[in-house]
């Protein structure tokens, strides 16, 4: 990204009349402006959700984040974010359990083993999967995957491993935490394994040829250069996938059920921190109820924050070490 | 598999070499599986809404509003949430993009390493705030006391398209040949006109199909409409400054509804959707790699 090295040195170009350099000064102005403007806008945006998230905040303190309860009956309202932040890091802990090994294959087959014909396709396809809207996704997962679930798996897993708590009865309507897991596996499916597909065709050919020359197999050659060579751009990777599974609200309320407990059981119901604000969108009956929600929302945004930060700052550091100039993926 | 020869230790003997090629097998023929069930979700996913709502596709859906708690069998549609998409989703894309551009002309054009940088991570901050945080930032905004609009939805979802259509757009800048700006500088033209009348229209082809990938990603965003502009009427309307149905609000309802007449106009209207969606990002994509290399003039 050397492009602007150039431009960026204006006062060694000649012929800097006046003119020239009130014209170069302007765009300069309306430019940084705008940058200027996305930078005040997130600044904006976490000053906005703290200040609206107030009266909750002047009430409840920090013992609303670990506070399960959900009360909107006037008189006996009370509200907390602990089954929320509960519901929001399970479902997202055993997606990203899901998708993680899933996303590497993809990644794997297509730099290492694909034939070279496959890999275009298969590529645009995967990244295709990230592309269909949230929306969708939840319909296909309460309508087909939801029953499907149940059915089949659910109620297998509940008579086969029932003594294990996480195995619980099935719910009637299919809706249950485990739907959810499962939607946000193939949510973040695609992000993970394109950023892991990037880190693998970056590690050097010649390190990858070393190894098989010494007689490794293509699983050792792998295990021994290509996961150590990117293993800090896949922890990137999977705080990545881990900050969009918080994140994702629509399909999640979608398919999850509702429901304010901790309990262990995948099977039933539930509600993250992103579904439950989502659910309650038609409004809120009182002023302490719609201050609670948003909350909520910011102690999502914290949580997104800090996953965001942590991935890109172990990005940049890799391509600090690898002497790779490029910035992140997100 | 000279390698047990050479170094003849009692490591590399036959039966290690047999079982570490089991090995290799082993987990190869599970990275052919991994691809092969991330290619049959897909698959899957895109059939079962394909046939449950091609099934239910009609010009009703796009010709009829609905009915509000509707008894009869009289036919419904879903004319005003399209309507509402089209302004929404226009609106967004004329908030987004100019300031999008100047934001990737600053930073490749202008701006010192250290701010492009800086602004880099905060572009990669804003993309990574959870759609449905910036719905309720929307909200206490502007939408808390003056009520919703279609406005103040398309300034939500431009929030969203912002740091991809930057980031796209930079992208795109990087690859303009700096001989073209040297050329047009050493003419003894300024910086702003090169930038202007050289390097953009260079690169327009490269922002147009970004926009479109832009547009094809939030035309399918639900949450932060659900605070923006979700309570509605059922009639059709092109006033920005009411609220105004969307697809992926009206999808998101139907399907919470128990009603199987619901289920099949969102199976329909999902169906469009993605079709469209589908349509526009693999098109982009595709015009993308030939627009890399034109720019690049190669």
């Amino acid at each position: 990204m050397s492009a602007a090295d150039v431009t960026a040195t204006p006062t060694r170009r000649p012929f800097t009349g006046r003119r020239v350099r009130f014209g170069d000064a302007a765009l300069q102005l309306v430019a940084g402006g705008a940058a200027l403007g996305a930078t005040v806008l997130v600044g904006l945006i976490i000053w906005k959700v703290i200040d609206g998230s107030r009266p909750s905040i002047s009430k409840y303190g920090l013992g609303f984040v670990t506070r399960v309860a959900w009360n909107p009956v006037v008189g006996h309202e009370l509200y907390g974010a602990g089954s929320f932040i509960f519901g929001t890091l399970i479902t997202s802990f055993f997606a990203l359990l899901i998708a993680t090994p899933l996303a590497l294959g993809v990644a794997l087959f297509l730099t290492e083993l694909a034939p070279r014909w496959i890999q275009a396709p298969v590529t645009a396809l995967v990244e295709t999967l990230a592309a269909v809207p949230s929306v969708v996704i939840g319909l296909w997962g309460i309508l087909v995957l939801g029953p499907a679930l149940r059915t089949n798996i659910e109620s297998w897993l509940h008579s086969a491993f029932g003594w294990i708590p996480l195995f619980g009865p099935p719910s009637a309507a299919g809706a249950s935490i485990f739907t959810a897991i499962v939607v946000l596996s193939i949510m973040i499916l695609p992000i993970v394994s394109s950023i892991s597909r990037e880190l693998f065709l970056g590690v050097p050919p010649e390190l990858k040829e070393g190894a098989l020359a010494l007689g490794t197999t293509r699983w050792e050659m792998i295990r021994g250069v290509v996961f150590p060579y990117a293993r800090g751009g896949i922890a990137a990777a999977l705080i990545l996938g881990l900050g969009r599974a918080m994140g994702e609200a629509i399909a999640v309320t979608q398919v999850i059920g509702g429901g304010v407990f901790i309990h262990w059981s995948l099977f039933s119901g539930g509600d993250t921190l992103g579904s439950k604000i989502a659910a309650s969108y038609q409004g809120a009956s009182t002023d302490l109820q719609s201050a609670s929600l948003i909350y909520l929302g910011l102690i999502l945004l914290v949580l997104s924050l800090i996953a965001n930060i942590a991935a890109q700052g172990i990005v940049r550091q890799v391509a600090k070490k690898h002497g790779v100039t490029r910035g992140g993926h997100a | 598999m000279s390698a047990q020869q050479l170094t003849g230790g009692p490591d590399f003997r036959t039966n290690h070499l047999v079982r570490r090629k089991r090995v290799n097998m082993g987990m190869e023929a599970l990275a052919w599986l991994a691809a092969a069930i991330a290619i049959a979700i897909l698959g899957i996913v895109v059939w079962s809404v394909a046939r449950k709502g091609w099934s239910e596709l009609n010009l009703d859906l796009i010709t009829k509003n609905p009915i509000p708690f509707s008894l009869t069998n009289a036919p419904q549609g879903l004319s005003n949430a399209f309507a509402g998409t089209l302004v929404i989703v226009g609106l967004a894309t004329l908030m987004a993009l100019p300031v999008g551009i100047l934001i990737a002309v600053y930073l490749n054009e202008f701006a010192p390493p250290s701010i492009r940088t800086g602004i880099g991570l905060i572009l990669d901050i804003l993309a990574g705030v959870p759609a449905i945080v910036i719905g309720i930032f929307v909200f206490v905004l502007l939408v808390s006391g003056s009520g919703q609009s279609a406005v103040k939805g398309a300034f939500s979802l431009a929030i969203l398209m912002l740091p991809f259509v930057a980031r796209t757009t930079i992208e795109v800048l990087a690859l303009v040949p700096n001989s073209l700006r040297e050329a047009s500088l050493g003419l003894g033209i300024p910086a702003w006109r090169t930038t202007l009348s050289i390097v953009l229209p260079r690169a327009i082809g490269g922002i147009v199909t970004g926009t479109v990938l832009a547009v094809a990603r939030v035309a399918g965003e639900t949450a932060p409409l659900l605070f923006t502009s979700s309570l509605v009427g059922t009639q059709t309307s092109w006033n920005p400054s009411h609220a105004l149905q969307t697809v992926p609000v009206a999808i998101f309802e139907l399907s919470e509804s128990p009603d199987p007449k619901d289920h099949a106009r969102a199976w329909a209207a999902g169906f469009i959707l993605l079709v469209f969606i589908l349509f526009a990002s693999l098109s982009a994509r595709w015009l993308a790699t030939r627009h890399a290399r034109k720019i690049a003039g190669r």
